[in-house]
């Protein structure tokens, strides 16, 4: 636990100070924003549709900042310091997933707000309970898929490629059942609870998708 | 080393295989009722379908034999063998477009969560070889390439899961005949289509693999008897080498 | 089910044929495609087998003229040992 804790702190404390990739990904999400407000031509939007630009958008921004993940272990040697430290291999993983997690939690602090502010018909109070359950799992899948597949792609030559094509439609499950489940809490009228048929199946792909890779992390990082 | 054991002998049976599988869809399996003769191509886009289906978790089993010995032929395994998946994933998806289109009218429906799913599949293992080619170490090139195959097969599973499931109280399946309504020539039919596909699939396997080593060995043989010079050099590939 | 499947008219079969001939002609198409492709290698492995052996046999039993290089070298060698 403590190397998790380690390399967690580092990637913080290394992001408030350099302030690398939550500032682009908020930007990010606010121009997509804008961008559907002229895309769909409305001012309004709920439902499914609200869903969708909502799941869209955050998959998006959580393909930005996994892209950045490792960069700096790649270009400074952290991933051979790594590896001489005798410590669990899994723990960066862990770290580096856990560390997604808190950028989209964050992220979404921003970006939900401003979501209502811009785009959602709808008032977004009552529906709040039933989103943060919907994001909290949809986050892990992201922090999760993101973390693999910015693993695989940091030794590649076309690493902003590579990952973006990989990851999209591995994530597609759980991107169908978190636009499904917001579109029930989001829905025009009556904030719906989340059905619990999507949040099992987000669930279950989050523990498949964790167990898968937390087995096959060890031969990433084999030199 | 002898290259491709049994192969003839497999070859032969699936050759069988194949020739009856069409006469029975030609003459004996019965006209449906709805679809009429358009139905006769589900004997060939389904099978196609299942086979590369099997094949892409065949080559995540594969890639699991090779994390565990680091022995490479595995990874050549599990290469062909995705290789091999994706053409008939190709054929697979072309045979049910044309059956939508002969009986909806579109080259696509969204409908059917099958072939959604299914291109979502094809999506995930078309990058495989993008991904291969462009880790030039071929020692790490074969890991990576292992560890993706063995989560986009166990992605396979879960992918049909989830889109039945997003699919299916809004639109239910229309372009599959499920077992249970299926009389039995049709079973018949589709059966010995389906192991004569199995069949095609496991040949073409062997072969491809056959071939890879005998190269192999043929330029290991060049480097032995004429040094170094006589080799032309290999460059950057996707394949195991 | 079937109800389901009525919604899909049943094609006569001079329009229902081009397509289900289409389909079956995909897939031996790429059959065929396949074949073709593999011929072609193992026509390029069989040339390379007989360069190997052409050449494997010049350095086992070598003509007059490379034999002479030969010598010519290892003496140039003792010379230089």
């Amino acid at each position: 636990m403590r190397p998790v804790l380690a390399v967690l702190r580092k990637d913080l404390r290394l992001e408030l100070r350099t302030f690398e990739t939550l500032p682009a990904m908020v930007l990010f999400s606010v121009s997509t924003f804008v961008i559907f407000h002229f895309a769909l031509a409305r001012s309004t939007i709920s439902g499914q549709l609200a869903a969708g630009v909502l799941t869209v958008t955050l998959l998006f921004a959580a393909l930005l900042g996994s892209g950045r993940l490792f960069v700096a272990e790649r270009e400074q040697g952290g991933f051979d310091a790594f590896l001489l430290a005798p410590v669990d291999r899994t723990s960066l993983l862990l770290a580096k997933a856990a560390a997604m997690f808190l950028f989209l939690a964050v992220l979404e602090v921003v970006a939900v707000p401003a979501f209502a502010l811009l785009l959602l018909g709808p008032s977004l109070g009552p529906r709040l309970p039933g989103l943060i359950a919907v994001l909290a799992l949809a986050d892990l899948a992201l922090a999760v898929i993101g973390t693999l597949v910015s693993a695989i792609a940091i030794h590649t030559r076309a690493r902003d490629m590579i990952s973006p094509i990989i990851g999209l439609p591995l994530l597609l499950p759980a991107l169908i059942a978190t636009a499904r489940a917001a579109a029930v809490v989001l829905a025009p009228h009556a904030a719906g609870t989340p059905p619990g048929r999507w949040l099992l199946i987000l669930a279950l792909y989050d523990v498949v998708f964790a167990l898968l890779s937390y087995a096959v992390f060890d031969f990433l990082l084999e030199d | 080393m002898s290259y491709g054991r049994g192969l003839r002998v497999l070859s032969f049976v699936t050759i069988a295989t194949i020739t009856l599988a069409l006469a029975l869809v030609f003459f004996y399996a019965p006209l449906d009722v709805n679809q009429g003769f358009i139905q006769k191509i589900f004997y060939i886009h389904v099978p196609l379908a299942i086979t590369a289906l099997c094949g892409f978790v065949f080559g995540g089993l594969l890639a699991i034999g090779h994390l565990r010995t680091g022995d490479r032929k595995w990874d050549l395994r599990s290469y062909v063998a995705i290789h091999m998946a994706l053409i008939f994933g190709v054929a697979g998806l072309i045979t049910g477009s044309i059956w939508a289109k002969a009986s909806w009218g579109h080259w696509w429906v969204w409908s059917d969560p099958t072939l959604v799913s299914f291109l979502i599949v094809m999506l995930l293992f078309a990058t495989y070889q993008p991904l291969r080619f462009s880790i030039e170490d071929p020692e790490r090139q074969a890991r990576y390439a292992s560890v993706f195959a063995i989560v986009a097969g166990a992605f396979v599973p879960l992918n049909f899961i989830a889109v039945r499931m997003a699919q299916g109280f809004v639109h239910p399946r229309v372009l599959t005949l499920t077992g249970g309504h299926l009389p039995g020539s049709m079973g018949l039919t589709f059966a010995i289509s389906l192991i004569g596909i199995a069949l095609l699939y496991t040949t073409l396997w062997k072969y491809e693999i056959a071939a890879k080593q005998a190269r192999m060995q043929l330029r290991r043989l060049r480097r032995a008897a004429l040094g170094e010079d006589a080799l032309r050099p290999l460059g950057r590939s996707a394949a195991p080498s | 089910m079937t109800s389901v499947l009525a919604a899909a008219p049943a094609l006569p079969l001079h329009t229902a044929g081009p397509y289900v001939a289409a389909a079956y002609i995909v897939f031996v198409a790429l059959i065929l495609i396949y074949v073709a492709i593999m011929a072609r290698k193992l026509t390029r492995t069989q040339r390379e087998l007989r360069e190997l052996r052409r050449n494997l046999e010049v350095k086992e039993d070598p003509e007059p003229s490379v034999h002479e290089t030969s010598q010519r070298s290892e003496r140039a060698q003792e010379r230089i040992a």
